[in-house]
């Protein structure tokens, strides 16, 4: 059996990419026009796929023989191990837009970093995921420029997601045990060091947005320990009310 | 409240390397960036294309259907500009 920590990093990445596509298809026939209907509702299915290759591999590598249904179906709240940030409501369309485009900036250099780390199956996923964040991030950050440089209205809307969500960041740096072990002993990911690139960039599109970046504050954390908000209940009762009443169910 | 439709984009896909553009529909979109995207989301989900030309509907001069027959029909009975009446040679198999 593989190092525990690699097993606890990769589920973490798997429910990361599980809970923000589900909150991404709540916006499924709820979008402001067709095209940005499609385009959301792709970007969920690449998440959604990038969630079962990681749990493939998370089951591979505990090799207790646990499936991406196991795992995505047959957990608890407190199992999961994802971000505090994806789990926030969808709130209006500039909400989402800013959750989803914090996230794809950290993911982006999460996943880059992830690509040279010495697990050849994480890397292997990483390589194949960041193609498909790199194009979620362009498609956020447009968004986000042009909203925030918009109308008085969409301006003032966009500082307030940005505001609102702002305090949800600080838990993607903040490297724990699992982290630590993961960065030292496969060549994993430096939080810090991303930390910086993704301050800077998000700085950049924000001033071409025409939005202030909110000052240091308190940041909530523990999502990624499996202590959650009150959202992530609902989400995964949602989500697993069918395996849960008929376990095993099939098309 | 009123409703104003994003302006209307042609999409051109080049399916494969060596090959035209063509047409492969429309979609609305608020600016040129977002016309691309759009078309890359709606149109190349099953990969269809390796490249994509985004023009605004408005944009593209367009021959009059009322005037179909002064543009077109005068070349109908032309046959002589079609290159049918060569004898190809024996031989020439690529042709």
């Amino acid at each position: 059996m593989k190092d525990q920590a690699l097993i606890a990093y990769t589920l973490r990445l798997a429910d990361n990419a599980l809970v923000l596509a589900q909150r991404m298809v709540e916006l499924v026939a709820a979008e402001p026009e067709l095209e940005e209907e499609l385009a959301n509702a792709n970007f969920a299915l690449d998440y959604i796929g990038q969630a079962r290759m990681f749990y493939t591999l998370a089951g591979h590598l505990e090799g207790r023989g646990r499936s991406e249904d196991d795992f995505a179906f047959m957990r608890d709240e407190h199992e999961f191990r994802n971000l505090l940030l994806l789990e926030q409501p969808n709130g209006h369309f500039g909400d989402a837009l800013v959750r989803q485009y914090l996230f794809e900036v950290f993911y982006v250099h999460q996943l880059e970093a992830l690509t040279r780390c010495s697990d050849a199956g994480l890397a292997e996923i990483a390589a194949r995921a960041i193609k498909e964040v790199t194009y979620h991030r362009r498609h956020s950050s447009q968004w986000l420029i042009r909203l925030g440089d918009g109308t008085e209205l969409s301006h003032d809307r966009m500082q307030a997601s940005l505001n609102d969500v702002w305090r949800y960041t600080g838990e993607m740096f903040s490297a724990d045990a699992i982290d630590k072990a993961v960065q030292e002993d496969y060549s994993g990911p430096d939080l810090e060091e991303i930390r910086q690139i993704w301050l800077r960039e998000v700085s950049t599109t924000v001033d071409e947005a025409t939005l202030e970046l909110p000052g240091d504050q308190w940041m909530a954390g523990g999502g990624k320990q499996g202590k959650h908000s009150e959202h992530l209940g609902f989400i995964l009762a949602e989500m697993q009310y069918l395996q849960r009443s008929f376990p095993g169910a099939t098309w | 409240m009123s409703k104003q439709e994003w302006p209307l984009y042609e999409v051109f896909i080049r399916s494969k390397s060596g090959l035209s553009h063509r047409h492969a529909g429309s979609v609305h979109a608020a600016d040129d960036q977002m016309a691309l995207d759009n078309a890359r989301d709606t149109y190349t989900r099953r990969s269809e294309g390796v490249s994509l030309w985004v023009v605004r509907s408005d944009l593209i001069i367009a021959s009059d259907p009322a005037e179909t027959s002064a543009f077109f029909e005068p070349a109908e009975d032309k046959i002589y500009r079609h290159p049918t009446f060569y004898e190809i040679p024996d031989g020439v198999d690529n042709l």
